[in-house]
């Protein structure tokens, strides 16, 4: 028999319904591959006994002929999305070992069309982070390797040589995708956190529009940005996968009510006559000629699919990535106001209850935290919030205007790369100034600050045998033609999958 | 601008983050690196815009106003570090 973890969603979809297999050895392939790949640090909590457990019951309805979409699919939660009586921690010391009575929305959906939960991702702590190394749990290891890398496990399991960081924060949901220890993941997305993973693994992510998914059970970041997508092998699974996250929630007051459409039927449909939007901003100074020709290849496939291509502009994109900083960090401070040592986590005595509050946050945050949580503070501060948060909010407003004159200029999407650069290595940036990190989201979080659909599809390797992704950016709402455009890079580049297990 | 280490104090004070005097530098510059950054936006001519608060326009649904949740007071309590009788237990804050 194949191996059942190199699998795509929905190939084992159709290999359960075709009965080729049974829910429970597709789960417990997985969970054997978990075992095997504990040095790659992609879970930070496995629930094989309750993988186990669903998956029969996913076998009892199959062997009836029902069950929903989902039916018998072992899937990876990011360890955001609260899940009832599972440890939910966000990788932060602060949550402790808090167990959450009731589940996310997302993943509650999921559970109803029959998924198998695996086991929580490690991602960064709070989601903040580009690199997936802010983690309470330690940072996660890419199973990618660059060529002729020393990477390798050692006699103790735990990887050796200089790593790769799968990107973040939705690091352990893209390693996890990449090494086959789910069919797919759910992932969250504030600033680029699914979709720069996903380009740094050859995985599919996509952030649905703000309001397609219900953000009620997702520990929060930065409300106005944070949206719910998943990683995927594919772009035909990540559709699948978005089915069945996406719908309107009474319980998010933000989230869309509009009707979801069945987004695998977007998956092959016709791009001819579309019209791309090529923004010159998007080709920076100093821009790597490996992410110029993956751009243009890009450009080629389309085309030759009948797309038109045609040159824009989006004259505030520069302004997207600075206006984040002020944004994400001041909504964080406010969100992570409720940590405080009182209702859940941890708590560290102190002389009263200030001193207690402030010991309390300085034991459970992470350096990166404590960090925009006080950039946060200080842009809402009495004399600053006129300079630095309404202005960015301002500016918010022009770079979303730039996308809807674009659209309203018939545009139906627009095509960039979705990072600067292939993976990097642990350590290797960040340590001496934050911004150097921050730099990774440049093409990705413009997407958040217009609240937008964006998705990255892999479409080539680096000079290192690393994959680069290429972003789609659609109009508000409309993730099938993202999805349409999705596989034709898809279908043109090919899947990009690590060649041998080496962990 | 950039933040004097006094600053950076009160912003600590403020977020209720205990930071030892030692770390102080090294956060002045961390976040003077992050406020050069963002300073960039004053080029930008926002005369006239609208700041942002909602980024998808729709108008905000309304339901009844009953109870629609609750009962469930252990539930709530279940994941407090101190609790007692159901009630969530504080360093004494009233002299």
């Amino acid at each position: 028999m194949t191996d059942l973890t190199s699998l795509t969603l929905t190939e084992a979809r159709d290999g359960l319904k075709a009965r080729a297999f049974s829910a429970t050895e597709l789960t417990n392939a997985h969970i054997a591959a978990i075992e095997q790949a504990r040095a790659l640090n992609a879970y930070v909590l496995e629930t094989p006994e309750h993988a186990l457990k669903q998956a029969a019951a996913s076998d009892a309805k199959l062997a009836k002929g029902e069950g929903g979409p989902l039916e018998g699919l072992p899937l990876g939660i990011k360890d955001l999305f609260a899940t009832k009586g599972v440890r939910t921690t966000a990788c932060s010391k602060i949550l402790g070992n808090f167990v959450p009575p009731y589940e996310s929305t997302v993943s509650g959906q999921l559970w109803r069309d029959g998924a198998v939960m695996l086991g929580k991702l490690n991602n960064d702590e709070f989601a903040m982070g580009s690199s997936n190394e802010t983690s309470a749990f330690g940072a996660v290891v890419n199973p990618w390797r660059r060529a002729g890398s020393n990477v390798g496990t050692g006699g103790a399991g735990a990887v050796e040589g200089a790593h790769l960081v799968p990107g973040g924060s939705s690091g352990g949901s893209a390693s996890a995708v990449a090494a086959g220890l789910c069919l797919a993941a759910t992932a969250t997305d504030t600033g680029g956190s699914i979709r720069q993973p996903a380009a740094f693994t050859g995985a599919v992510g996509i952030k649905p529009t703000y309001g397609r998914c219900s953000r009620w059970g997702i520990v929060a970041f930065a409300s106005s940005l944070d949206q719910a997508g998943p990683i995927a092998k594919t772009v035909r699974d990540a559709a699948v996968m978005l089915r069945s996250m996406a719908g309107h929630d009474a319980k998010d007051a933000t989230s869309a009510d509009r009707a979801v459409p069945d987004y695998e039927k977007a998956v092959g449909r016709s791009v001819r006559g579309m019209k791309i939007g090529i923004p010159r901003e998007y080709r920076l100074d100093g821009m790597s000629p490996e992410i110029e020709a993956l751009w243009r290849q890009g450009v080629a496939w389309l085309k030759g699919a009948g797309a038109e291509m045609i040159d824009i502009s989006l004259p505030h994109t520069k302004y997207a990535l600075p206006a984040y900083y002020i944004v994400a960090p001041a909504e964080a401070s406010s969100n992570l106001a409720r940590y405080d040592g009182v209702r859940y986590g941890l708590r560290e005595p102190g002389r009263d209850i200030v001193d207690m509050y402030e010991k309390t946050r300085a034991e459970g945050f992470g350096a990166e935290v404590k960090r925009r949580i006080m950039i946060g503070a200080y842009v809402l501060s009495a004399g600053y919030y006129d300079a630095y948060y309404l202005r960015a909010q301002k500016v918010r407003t022009l770079i979303k205007r730039d996308f809807d004159e674009a659209y309203a200029a018939g545009i139906d999407a627009v095509l960039t790369p979705a990072t600067p650069s292939a993976a990097f290595g642990i350590g290797e940036k960040g340590a001496a100034d934050p911004v150097e990190m921050y730099l990774n989201d440049i093409f990705t979080v413009t997407v958040n600050m217009a609240g937008l659909p964006g998705i990255a599809v892999p479409a080539g390797l680096d000079g290192q045998g690393l994959p680069l992704g290429l972003q789609l950016i659609g109009r508000p709402f409309d993730e099938e033609t993202v999805f349409s455009l999705g596989e034709v890079i898809e279908q043109a580049a090919g899947r990009f999958t690590v060649g041998e297990k080496w962990w | 601008m950039s933040v004097d280490l006094a600053t950076v104090k009160r912003v600590a004070h403020l977020a209720r983050i205990a930071v030892p005097e030692a770390d102080l530098p090294k956060l002045q510059g961390e976040l003077n690196a992050i406020l050069g950054f963002v300073e960039q936006l004053n080029e930008v001519d926002v005369a006239g815009i609208e700041p942002m608060t909602s980024v998808t326009p729709m108008a905000m649904k309304q339901r009844e106003d009953v109870v629609t949740d609750g009962g469930m007071a252990a539930e709530v309590v279940a994941n407090a570090p101190a609790s007692e009788d159901n009630y969530f237990m504080v360093p004494k804050v009233i002299e």
